[in-house]
């Protein structure tokens, strides 16, 4: 499972005011210079609250991510009647686990099956299910992504290194309303024995995106 | 708008750049942007439709070539021009010069949590009946509006099939211009590839959208209907 949040973040205190990675004056990038400009006047000017700000950063990089979507799968794997209900009702299926809030008040969750794969893709701009995987990886935003899954998924898939069988049929959900989507994958073989938080441990971001799929209880045990 | 951010089928732009254990933000400017964007949409003086009209507003050659924090504080200065908050002067100097102009709202820290669970919800209630049904042949319309819409090119004039109905929500084309929330019915409507692609494409492949009403017609006249 991916970490949660930059270990090597620095930042601990007055960080609106300036960063700590460059002195003062000519070092800084010019879109650090522009930005901390836009920044000043929008907190003189009272629009926004510098403490507002570091709240956000730090909820969206150290609470929001991938884990909470993992936990939906791996429940849904244990328990078929809330599989069920995420698949009638994705929102509110997810709230029973406190799995919720902005960037995820409309979830469509689409399940994997042999015949079947689900891929979903952004092309009008970066919609993403943000309570369910956290911010998306720039990959998810950019041109290369958005504009290859629509028509040739194939060769994304294989980009991330995932192989589906040639008859296995490939459906691509293009996000062009608030619906945020989900993909749930199959259960990965020999995974009998296992609990709850280890399947939720062989859950990746990607296999949520379709882009990749669980991985095995081998793999699991070396990440 | 047919603009750099309507990218589906465009090909071209390489490799995906996928990186191993990509940070959160990848520039401590990004974080600054991310949240500033956040705090002055929570203002109330624009919503998030208008922002994304304002990202696509940007021309194709300066989208397809910038970073997504780098587009949403393109947009981002923009809008807090567009709406008076801050002149053009003040963020070249870098300094407030004009009082504040009045907004509806300053975020509090303590109200990012929840807030922020409990969302912003976009369905509404439409008082009219669907038009469509699960399983009707649809064509979408072929249109080019010069404002915001969430109709990508790739799907215009095809024909797909009904197969889910969502409710309604919140019409973005209009909410994007200040013209009203005019919610409407929304559709999952799927196309074969072959039907957006031609016949070389894979089989086995659909692509869903999600389309409003006002995106669809049928995809054949209707024999004894009346409808508009």
């Amino acid at each position: 499972m991916a970490q949660d949040h930059d270990s090597h973040d620095r930042h601990d205190h007055h960080h609106h005011d300036h960063d700590h990675d460059h002195p003062h004056g000519s070092e800084l990038s010019p879109m650090d210079l522009r930005v901390r400009a836009l920044e000043s006047i929008l907190v003189e000017k009272g629009y926004v609250d510098p403490a507002t700000l570091d709240t956000l950063i730090e909820t969206y990089e150290t609470k929001v991510g991938p884990h909470n979507g993992a936990r939906v799968v791996a429940r849904a794997w244990v328990d078929p009647a809330f599989k069920a209900r995420l698949l009638q009702d994705g929102s509110a299926a997810m709230r029973e686990l406190d799995v919720g809030g902005r960037g995820g008040e409309h979830m469509v969750v689409v399940e994997n099956t042999p015949e079947e794969h689900n891929l979903v893709v952004c092309t009008l701009c970066s919609c993403y299910p943000w309570p369910v995987l956290g911010l998306p990886p720039v990959w998810y935003k950019s041109p290369p992504y958005r504009s290859r899954a629509v028509i040739d998924p194939r060769g994304v898939l294989a980009e991330f290194g995932t192989v589906l069988p040639a008859e296995t049929r490939i459906r691509v959900w293009d996000s062009t309303a608030e619906l945020r989507y989900m993909v749930l994958p199959m259960r990965p073989p020999g995974t009998e024995g296992l609990d709850e938080a280890a399947l939720a441990d062989l859950v990746t971001r990607d296999a949520m995106i379709g882009t990749g799929l669980p991985l095995s209880p081998d793999q699991g045990a070396r990440a | 708008m047919n603009g750099g951010q309507d990218l589906g089928g465009m090909q071209g732009f390489g490799a995906l750049g996928l990186e191993a254990d990509e940070p959160r933000f990848h520039a401590p400017w990004e974080r600054r942007v991310f949240a500033m964007a956040m705090a002055m949409g929570a203002t109330g003086t624009w919503n998030l439709d208008a922002s994304r009209a304002a990202r696509e507003s940007l021309p194709p050659g300066e989208y397809l070539t910038s970073s997504y924090y780098r587009i949403w504080f393109r947009a981002l200065e923009k809008q807090v021009q567009q709406h008076g908050l801050v002149e053009a002067g003040e963020l070249a100097a870098g300094a407030a010069m004009t009082p504040p102009a009045p907004i509806d709202r300053v975020l509090k820290a303590e109200e990012v949590a929840p807030l922020f669970a409990r969302g912003f919800p976009s369905d509404r209630p439409v008082e009219t009946p669907a038009r469509f049904a699960v399983g009707d042949e649809v064509r979408a319309k072929v249109v080019n509006p010069a404002g915001h819409t969430r109709l990508p090119r790739y799907v215009r004039g095809r024909t797909g099939l009904v197969e889910r109905i969502h409710g309604g929500f919140v019409f973005p084309d209009s909410n994007a211009a200040f013209a009203g929330e005019a919610p409407q019915w929304l559709y999952t409507v799927r196309f074969s590839a072959i039907e957006l692609w031609g016949e070389d494409a894979d089989p086995g492949l659909t692509v869903s959208v999600n389309a409003f009403e006002s995106y669809l017609e049928p995809a054949r006249a209707v024999e004894g209907t009346s409808r508009a």
